[in-house]
């Protein structure tokens, strides 16, 4: 018991921290990684922490590298978001991730009458109409999609 | 500029582009009258796939590749053909190309013209798609009204009836609002014309179930079908359908050079009576179609 009180989230030797994550979607983050219960590294999650400009969630996650695809897939929750990679305990590279201006093959079209949701040979595409809120635009249906919508059908 | 030019959506148009066909189409309006003949799409071939029923918009179109010269092949029954089978759009559409020069799709999933446009070489037309795009019938529209007043600037058009599920009128506010007309959307609150939409106009509409407070302002009415099913409650479909009704005694109350419009097939939206007054231009422009349909065939054929 007396252990527990004062156990603090360990150091990671090696792997990332994404910061900078908007509060209450670090969870949103896991789940576009992945990250279930069985990944056989360490991962630690800090919501509703302070930071300089206000409140916000931070993901760490040990002996884990993210691909291209998986930073475009964070920029959609946590655009403001930074992904540190962590070498020998200390922050060797700093990545801003940012919004594209296409999304390509990382959403699923909300619209159940869009062709992309008919088992055609088609990646899905999306025109980002505005990144703050988040609105992009289906290149098929020309349906909207804002904020939630996008979390919800991240592929 | 328009040879192998897909036209998908009218929001991929210019101004420019737009001027163009109206330009063709207007010399095309004598052949699509038979008065002249024309053997300028001789040897091309059109596919028509029409995977949902349509009877105007395929008429017209095999009309006008015929009165220029051209040959049609298509299909208007997709439950005859190996779609049923489950082939996907995409082979169905790369196969066609194969045996076509142009490609005229309508199909009920939204996009599927796009995805056609995509796995074609040949130009694609989407004549319809689902609840999107039907760019031929904004063109024919828009063709009716600058024939009409030549300018669309500054024009007040109310688009009437059923703005929220009505496709038509969907493209047709977009472009006006990009000509600068004046916009009026009358609807009953039930039928409303989308956010999406509106956010997209240039210039704010005007919004309001009352036709007759806006009536003596408008240049073109431009009339749709408010459909019963529409209603969780028949009395209710009752009392708003006569609201919007055109008839003799509504329109001796309007300006005197307005025109009256509807993308047919009509109910009771406007009574026969207006059929005979000068401010009818439904049938009109429903023939319109014919000649732009023209203009396309022969732009994205690349042979004017
Ligand atoms: N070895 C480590 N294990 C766990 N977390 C770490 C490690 N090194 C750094 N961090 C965390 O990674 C984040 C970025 O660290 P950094 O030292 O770059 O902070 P910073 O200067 O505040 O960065 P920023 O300007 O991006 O907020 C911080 O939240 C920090 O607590
Ligand atoms: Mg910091
Ligand atoms: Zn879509």
């Amino acid at each position: 018991m007396e252990e527990e009180k004062t156990l603090k989230v360990q150091k990671i030797k090696n792997g990332i921290v994404i910061d900078h994550i908007p509060c209450g979607r670090a969870l949103k983050v896991l789940k576009i990684l992945n990250i279930q219960g069985d990944i056989g590294s360490s991962v630690s999650i800090a919501m509703h922490v302070r930071s300089r400009y206000g409140w916000k969630d931070i993901v760490k996650i040990e002996d884990r590298y993210l691909e291209e695809r998986e930073l475009n897939k964070i920029a959609l929750v946590a655009p403001a978001a930074t992904v540190n990679i962590i070498k020998d305990y200390k922050v060797v590279k700093k990545h801003r991730v940012e919004v594209p201006e296409r999304i390509v093959g990382i959403v699923r079209c909300t619209n159940p009458r869009c062709i992309t949701n008919q088992n055609e040979p088609l990646t899905t595409e999306f025109y980002v109409i505005s990144k703050d809120p988040l609105i992009i635009k289906c290149k098929y249906c020309e349906r909207d999609m804002e904020p939630e919508e996008i979390f919800e059908n991240i592929i | 500029m328009f040879k192998g030019k897909d036209i998908v959506s009218i929001k991929e148009l210019s101004k420019e582009e737009i001027n163009r066909i109206f330009e063709v189409a207007e010399e095309m309006i004598p052949i699509a009258k038979g008065e002249k003949k024309s053997n300028i799409l001789q040897g091309y071939v059109l596919a028509t796939l029409f995977f949902e029923p349509s009877t105007r918009t395929r008429l017209s179109f095999e009309t006008a590749m015929q009165r220029l010269g051209g040959s049609v092949i298509g299909f208007t029954n997709p439950k005859a053909t190996s779609i049923s089978k489950g082939e996907t759009l995409a082979d169905t559409i790369s196969i066609v190309d194969l045996y076509s020069d142009v490609i005229v799709i309508r199909h009920p999933f939204e996009g599927s013209a796009r995805l056609a446009a995509e796995f074609a070489e040949h130009p694609v037309i989407n004549a319809g798609d689902g609840a999107g795009q039907h760019p031929t019938q904004t063109l024919l529209d828009l063709f009716t009204v600058v024939r009409e007043f030549g300018e669309i600037k500054g024009l007040n058009v109310a688009l009437i009836g059923d703005l929220k599920y009505g496709r038509t009128v969907h493209s047709l506010a977009y472009i006006l609002s990009c000509l600068d007309a004046n916009l009026y959307l009358v609807s009953p609150s039930l039928l409303r014309m989308p956010k999406h939409i509106i956010r997209e106009l240039k210039n704010k509409p005007v919004e309001t179930d009352n036709l007759e407070e806006i009536l003596d302002e408008i240049d073109v009415f431009y009339v749709t079908r408010i459909q019963k099913e529409r209603f969780p409650d028949p009395t209710e479909y009752r009392k708003v359908a006569g609201t919007y009704r055109i008839t003799r005694k509504l329109l001796s109350k309007a300006k005197k050079n307005s025109i009256v419009m509807h993308p047919l097939p009509r109910v009771d939206e406007i009574s026969p009576e207006v059929d005979h007054l000068p401010n009818a231009r439904y049938f009109q422009q429903a023939f319109n179609g014919v000649p732009i349909r023209m203009a396309l065939l022969a732009l994205v054929l690349g042979v004017i």
